[in-house]
């Protein structure tokens, strides 16, 4: 009877060592080819489109002046809404993780409520509240000031979407290392600021650098939000992405393709940025123990 | 009691922090989203649920629900297959392949959005080979399914990942001893404690797939009734001037969404807690 069951045993375990390598490469050879098509197809596809009609016409849509508006105001807007969002991101995660009190899950929900929000809803919010009939529409029109398809629109409209990009990387680090070290300043002596920027800021940095990588790829690329509150006037209030579309629309593919590249590569370095930070992560991770 | 508080209190900044998340996160998210449920309310009830039982709207809602389902369907099954083999194996370029998950997260959606409607257009890389067999993708229903496909992938594959990483494999070993075979060990020891996570997964891809507007809008087709997603049909309403209409429909999605964000969160607190006490 033992004798018995252990052969079946040991035939299982011969079975299920013979087909492991089989099932193995069976797994790695469906996961690629899903990513292949799903993935690695479509970027295949930006650049190649993009440099179809030739690299003379590559270049020429992307020095043309519209397109060069459009960089220009893609890159001003992530000026001003990577920062702010980084200092609120930094500021929110230290008084989240620092301090108990209560309702801390429900903040941090409410700080996650733009991720669940779509981004059409979210520049619907901002007409509502600025356009022209919205609720501060005619205290803006009578102080002559425009935020809706204006530059100010499309910086609060990505404002709101890349609101939580910095403190959602923050709060799982800051959690984990737990305030010791920052009182540990404290009591030898060590001001606020000086515990700031030498304990807390060093111990956070890589997490810092990757949620501000996140927010700066989101806040290029925003579509939905931006193309409610923009109205679409070339050279004014068009972003990159915005230009991407209208050149697509005009059936004019070459220039959209070309322009988009520009985004494609954004999207690459992001994400070259992003191995790096993971790497160094996981180096230090090794580095304490 | 006392002491105790004053002992989380010792570290500086606590009221400017919280006073300045709070004032922020109001100005910034939380009176501009109450603006538009008040936009919402500023029609009348009959006039609401006219709008949002309108056969056009109903449809997108329909359509919009249906094609998330399906692509975070798909992505909780290849997800977690992606996130199984780049723990449990070790191949060439696994590096590679692991960042390039993450694209579609850093991919600006109108790029995804046109070079996926490219490459499945009847005369695309993909798309000519759908239509010798009369199957058009681009421009249906499919065309939406595959672009939401693409958003919600990472979601799943980063939610699983990390679980399956810290997953002991001293039990799969026992059950292997004991006789199981791998299909016994996958379904009653390692599906079990990866299917919270998977579950995360999903409701952030479906959450996310719910509000997707660029990746879809080129390659949906937009036709009333048939292709035509929620976002756009808000946009429709907001080119028409129908402020009213377009807060109507949003309303009504934006507390799905918050639903689903709220189930996540509670979902995840409580699988932390449970990790905590283990």
């Amino acid at each position: 009877m033992e004798t018995s069951n252990l052969v079946e045993v040991t035939s299982t375990r011969v079975r299920n060592f013979m087909l492991a390598p089989i099932r193995k490469w069976l797994l790695i050879g469906v996961a690629l080819s899903f990513l292949g098509i799903f993935i690695f197809i479509p970027l295949l596809a930006v650049f190649s489109e993009a440099l179809k009609k030739g690299i003379g016409l590559y270049f020429a849509a992307i020095i043309e002046p519209d397109a060069l508006a459009a960089i220009k105001l893609t890159l001003l807007t992530a000026l001003i809404a990577v920062p702010v969002n980084t200092l609120f991101g930094v500021i929110a995660a230290w008084g989240i993780t620092k301090f108990n009190f209560k309702g801390k899950n429900m903040l941090i929900t409410l700080i996650d409520l733009p991720f669940a929000v779509s981004p059409v809803i979210a520049g619907l919010v901002f007409v509502l509240l600025f356009g022209t009939s919205g609720v501060l529409g005619p205290l803006l029109e009578a102080n002559n000031m425009k935020i809706i398809f204006a530059v100010p629109g499309i910086v609060i409209a990505t404002l709101f979407i890349t609101f939580p990009f910095v403190v959602r990387e923050l709060i799982p680090i800051m959690q984990e290392q737990g305030s010791e070290e920052e009182q540990a300043a404290l009591t030898l002596g060590a001001s606020s600021w000086q515990m700031f920027f030498r304990v807390t800021l060093p111990n956070i940095k890589w997490g810092l650098l990757y949620g501000i990588i996140l927010c700066n790829a989101r806040a290029m690329g925003e579509f939905g939000a931006v193309s409610v509150v923009s109205g679409h006037i070339r050279g004014l209030t068009n972003t990159v992405p915005l230009h991407v579309e209208i050149l697509y629309n005009e059936y004019n593919f070459a220039a959209a393709f070309a322009v988009a590249s520009l985004l494609a590569l954004l999207a690459i370095v992001t994400l070259v940025f992003k191995s790096i930070v993971e790497w160094k992560t996981k180096r230090n991770d090794h580095g304490e123990r | 009691m006392f002491k105790h508080s004053k002992r989380h209190r010792v570290l500086p900044g606590f009221g400017l922090s919280m006073g300045y998340t709070v004032i922020y996160l109001s100005l910034m998210i939380l009176i501009p989203i109450a603006v538009l449920f008040l936009k919402a309310t500023t029609i009348s009830w009959v006039e609401f649920w006219e709008t949002v039982t309108d056969e056009r709207v109903v449809a997108s809602y329909k359509l919009t629900f249906y094609t998330s389902f399906i692509a975070a369907i798909v992505n909780a099954i290849f997800g977690t297959l992606i996130a199984w083999v780049l723990v449990r194996y070790n191949f060439f370029g696994k590096k590679f392949v692991d960042a390039l998950v993450d694209l579609p997260f850093a991919m600006p959606t109108a790029v995804a959005g046109i070079a996926l409607t490219t490459i499945y257009a009847p005369n695309g890389w993909i798309g000519q080979y759908f239509a010798q067999l009369g199957v058009k993708i681009s421009y249906t229903q499919y065309g939406i399914m595959i672009a939401l496909t693409f958003i919600g992938l990472p979601f799943v594959v980063r939610s699983v990942q990390p679980v399956l990483q810290d997953l002991d494999q001293q039990y799969e070993e026992a059950a292997a001893t004991l006789g199981a075979h791998s299909g016994q060990i996958f379904f009653k020891i390692i599906f079990p404690a990866i299917f919270p996570a998977i579950l995360t997964g999903f409701a952030l891809a479906f959450a996310r797939a719910l509000g997707e507007y660029g990746s879809v809008v080129f390659i949906s087709g937009n036709m009333p009734m048939k292709t035509e997603i929620v976002p756009l049909l808000i946009i429709t309403k907001l080119e028409q001037y129908n402020y009213g209409g377009a807060a109507a429909i949003a309303a009504v999605m934006l507390v799905f969404s918050f639903i689903l964000l709220f189930l996540i969160n509670f979902w995840q607190w409580k699988t932390a807690k449970k990790h905590q006490m283990t």
